[in-house]
Parts: C-alpha cells; sequence; structure tokens
C-alpha cells in the first residue's frame, strides 16, 4: 500500500481565544491533487502554515511521509521542508535577485552541485514553466502571471514529494489563470508528487483536483471528488458553491447585542 | 493584589522577557555573523550596499564638519593666541567624538533605515515566511551577512569621516585663514596618543557599528508585515538608533576618558 504524503489528524489550533481550526484531518498521496477550499478567514492559509510547521497544533498530529513533525527537532523540520515546495499567493519571489538566482536559491542552499548544474537545472526548471526566455529579467519587470510561474519553477527546483499552493489563482487574468491551473496538473503528473490546493475559486480548482476538501468555521464540511460534491446537497457545500448570501456561514457576524440596542431604539 | 498592581507585574515579566529575547537575538546574530565568514560574497555584497551607497553622504559631511570646526576652533583658539593648535583641537574633536558619534548617526539615517525598510518589506512580501519554508534561516541568510557587513563599514566609514574634517579643518584654518601648516601637523602629531585617542574613538565606533546594525535589523525583522509597519519600523530605527548611540557615547567617553 503507497504511504500517504501526508496525513493531518484531528488537528486543532487557535489565536488566543479565537479557535481558527478546529478536529481537522485529511491525507494526501503521492500523484493526487487536494484541493481545499473554503471563504476567506476560514482557516485554509493557516493549516499550510501548520503543514509546513511554521505554526504547532494544539491539539492532533501533522504526519508528512510517516514523521509527525511535532517528534522533530529543528533540524529535522528543515530536512521536512526540504521536501516541501510552497507556492504563495503573490509568489514571494526574493526582489533583490533575478529570476534565475530565484530559482537558483534551494539549489545553491541545499546542493552541492557546481555552477554548470545548478545553471542546467534552472534553466529546465524555467522550461517547465514556459519562462526559459526570462531567466535574465528583475523580478519586478514580471507580470502578476509570470512571477506565479517563477516562483512554481523555484517551488518544484528540488523535486519536492510535496508542493503547497497558497492561492494560486488569485489576482489573475483568465489566460494566465489558465496557464497556472494547467501547469498545477501536469507537474503533479510528470513529477508525481502530491499536491495541495488552496483556493476559493471553484471552476478552476475543480477542474484539477482528485479530491476537495470543504473548509467552513474550522472545520472540514465536506470531502469527496469534485464530480460527488458538485451533487452534494449538504447546505455547506451548496452555500459554497451556489454563492449563497446566508446559509450556515451567515451575513452577519455574529454580535451579543441586537440592531435596536445599537441605535438606542427603544422597540 | 489589585487590578492596576497585577497589570504592572504583567508589564515588568513582559519587559523582562523582551529584554531577554532581545539579547538572545543580538547573541544569535553575532554568533551566525562570524558563521557567516565562510560565505564571504554574502558580505560583499552588502558592503557595497551599505557602504558604497554611504559613502558620499560620510565623506561630505565630513569635509563640511571638518570647514565649521576649522573655523569655530580658529575663532575661539585666538583669543588665548593658540591658534597653532588649531590642527590639534580639529583632530581630537574628530577622531574622540564628532567622527564617531556623527557618521553613526547618519549610518542610522543613511544604512540603518534602508536595513530595516528592506527586511521589513521581505516579511510584507512573505519573502521572509517563503525563506523558513524553503529551510533556509532568515537571520542567518539575510540578517547575518548585513550584520557583519555593516560592522565592518562602521569603522571605516568613521575613519574617513574623520579625514575628511582634518582636511576640511586644514583647509579652512591653513589654507583660508593663514595658521602655520607646519605648526597645524606638528601639534596634531604630538598631542594625539594613538592608544587613547584613535583607539578609544575606532573602539567607539565599532560599539555604534553594533548599535545601529543590531538596532536597524532588529526593528526590521519584528516589523508588522504591513505597509503602515515598515513605515513605523524606518522611524522607530532612526529615532532608537539614534537615541542609544548618544547614551552609549556618554557613557564610554565618561569610561574613557575619566582618569585624564
Amino acid at each position: 500500500m503507497v504511504q500517504d504524503t501526508l496525513r493531518l489528524e484531528g488537528v486543532r489550533f487557535g489565536y488566543r481565544e479565537r479557535l481558527i481550526l478546529d478536529d481537522v484531518s485529511l491525507r494526501v498521496r503521492p500523484g493526487r491533487i487536494v484541493a481545499l477550499v473554503g471563504g476567506s478567514g476560514s482557516g485554509k492559509t493557516t493549516l499550510l502554515r501548520l503543514i509546513g510547521g511554521m505554526i504547532q497544533p494544539e491539539r492532533g498530529a501533522v504526519v508528512f511521509e510517516g514523521k509527525p513533525l511535532a517528534s522533530l527537532d529543528r533540524d529535522g523540520l528543515y530536512a521536512v521542508r526540504r521536501r516541501i515546495g510552497m507556492l504563495y499567493q503573490f509568489g514571494a519571489l526574493f526582489t533583490d535577485l533575478s529570476v534565475f538566482d530565484n530559482v537558483a536559491f534551494p539549489l545553491r542552499e541545499h546542493t552541492h552541485l557546481d555552477e554548470t548544474a545548478i545553471r542546467d537545472l534552472v534553466l529546465l526548471k524555467l522550461n517547465a514553466v514556459g519562462l526559459r526566455g526570462v531567466s535574465h529579467y528583475r523580478t519586478a519587470q514580471l507580470s502578476g502571471g509570470m512571477a506565479r510561474r517563477v516562483a512554481l519553477a523555484r517551488a518544484i527546483a528540488l523535486d519536492p514529494p510535496l508542493i503547497m499552493y497558497d492561492e494560486p489563482f488569485a489576482g489573475l487574468d483568465p489566460i494566465s489563470l489558465s496557464t497556472v491551473a494547467q501547469l498545477i496538473r501536469r507537474l503533479s503528473e510528470t513529477l508525481g508528487c502530491a499536491s495541495i490546493v488552496v483556493s476559493h475559486d471553484i471552476k478552476d480548482t475543480f477542474a484539477i483536483a482528485d479530491d476537495v476538501y470543504l473548509l467552513a468555521r474550522g472545520r472540514i464540511a465536506a470531502e469527496g471528488t469534485p464530480a460527488a460534491m458538485r451533487v452534494s446537497t449538504d447546505p455547506n457545500v451548496r452555500q459554497f458553491l451556489d454563492g449563497d448570501i446566508d446559509g450556515p456561514v451567515a451575513f452577519h457576524h455574529a454580535t451579543r447585542r441586537t440592531l435596536a440596542e445599537d441605535l438606542e431604539v427603544s422597540q | 493584589m489589585s487590578a492596576g498592581g497585577l497589570r504592572g507585574l504583567r508589564g515588568l515579566t513582559d519587559l523582562i522577557a523582551r529584554v531577554g529575547y532581545g539579547a538572545r537575538f543580538f547573541l544569535r546574530l553575532c554568533g551566525l555573523a562570524l558563521v557567516g565568514l565562510r560565505r564571504p560574497r554574502l558580505i560583499v555584497d552588502q558592503i557595497h550596499f551599505i557602504g558604497n551607497h554611504s559613502l558620499s553622504i560620510i565623506l561630505v559631511s565630513g569635509l563640511l564638519i571638518g570647514f565649521v570646526l576649522g573655523l569655530q576652533g580658529y575663532y575661539t583658539l585666538r583669543r588665548y593666541g593658540s591658534e597653532e593648535a588649531l590642527g590639534l583641537l580639529v583632530t581630537l574633536s574628530l577622531v574622540r567624538e564628532l567622527g564617531p558619534v556623527v557618521t553613526a548617526l547618519l549610518f542610522a539615517g543613511r544604512a540603518g533605515t534602508s536595513l530595516t525598510a528592506e527586511v521589513g518589506l521581505m516579511k510584507a512580501g512573505e519573502q521572509i515566511d517563503a525563506m523558513e519554508m524553503m529551510a533556509v534561516d532568515p537571520v542567518a541568510r539575510v540578517l547575518a551577512p548585513r550584520f557583519a557587513a555593516a560592522l565592518l563599514c562602521m569603522p571605516l566609514l568613521a575613519a574617513l569621516f574623520s579625514a575628511l574634517g582634518v582636511l576640511g579643518g586644514y583647509v579652512v584654518g591653513v589654507e583660508m585663514i593663514g595658521v602655520d601648516a607646519g605648526a597645524f601637523w606638528s601639534q596634531m602629531q604630538g598631542g594625539v596618543d594613538w592608544l587613547l585617542d584613535v583607539g578609544n574613538g575606532v573602539l567607539k565606533s565599532v560599539v555604534f557599528g553594533f548599535t545601529v546594525a543590531f538596532v536597524a535589523l532588529y526593528v526590521g525583522y519584528h516589523a508588522e508585515a504591513t505597509p503602515e509597519g515598515v513605515s513605523r519600523a524606518t522611524t522607530s530605527t532612526v529615532v532608537v538608533a539614534s537615541l542609544a548611540v548618544l547614551g552609549l557615547d556618554f557613557i564610554l567617553t565618561a569610561l574613557m576618558f575619566s582618569s585624564n
């Protein structure tokens, strides 16, 4: 049986009294694209930070390739992170480095390859995202979509078994969006890596995902294949897919006082 | 215990925790800067960015302050008929005080703010997070080379500031006013003690280098990751570093020169 690349078991996390995630369990297998969807503030990005060991869960476990992150020291955690690629929402490219040096960064930091080998690898990675021709550009010269693709080339530089994508489609024009989506699918197939795509873009995420988890109010509200989610009658799923203004996620933020009390109007 | 007392106690423990954290951060930065010497290329890049780009403001300021010292010194010394001691007065003022202090203040304004803004913007742009996620320690990779470069640059910049200041004093005192050139240089040679005056001045500039670089990097690294946060952090660097330099200058001067 193939080992899960990543497993979350009953994870709970909060900031002081504010609970962000509660009893979240999921599994990601090699070669699969898992979509984590949910509204803004539902805890999706927090989940990615937990998986990367940037923050620790209050309860439950994050298990990467059979190793619980909580059992690892700093070196162990860094060894795990070297096996995880991460694409940030706006790329998070290093602005003082060129496109080439950005992609070369993880190779220079974590390998002892000579500059010729690094050059070849960087050009191959840039070629995989269709941007070999901009290797000499400064990052300020890139459009939003190009920056995202360069960041993707950097994320796959060390051929990680898990790649995480944080809102990869946010703010992109339709062509760039489709390009990034197809790249995620293609990389998953050619590298055989597991992928987690955090997004609230239903159409494009469902088009490339194998499994979908819907996060609502810090919990996994529903899970299944994209096809199963589309026909689900679960009120959380329906509200999210149909974009209903009111439902399990209320239009009005919770408040202790009524509107009449706030306006000091006698009833 | 009353609510006010509890708040005061909590404030005190928070302060102690913050000072402790700052001290640990400082020691870690010093250790990583030493380790970082194994990758000199990173430090050389920062020396260019921090030191080279600060050169013009330091050199011009040094020359102008030398001009002023030459004028003020001459008018004061003339009252006592000691104009020939102008070289000594200008040099001692520069190597003991003005060189290290003014260079540190200018360095905080020029290089310190740029360090804070750069690191703060890297944080706001998720670059620091991305580095952590790539299993690269941002304190070692981003902060330590900048820290080492700033430590190397500060004494050199202070020396250049003082040298240009002496030159400024010479131009005004000797070339423009007419003080005897031989007296200017010989009084300076005879009256300046290498260890006590120059050595202590260099030591001051090293201490100020540690201070300004640490404040700039610490504040930038802990800036709120928003445009407002980076803006506030940049201002904080100038205020905190300048006050720290002036406060430390008083303490160091008292320790170094009190027995003379």
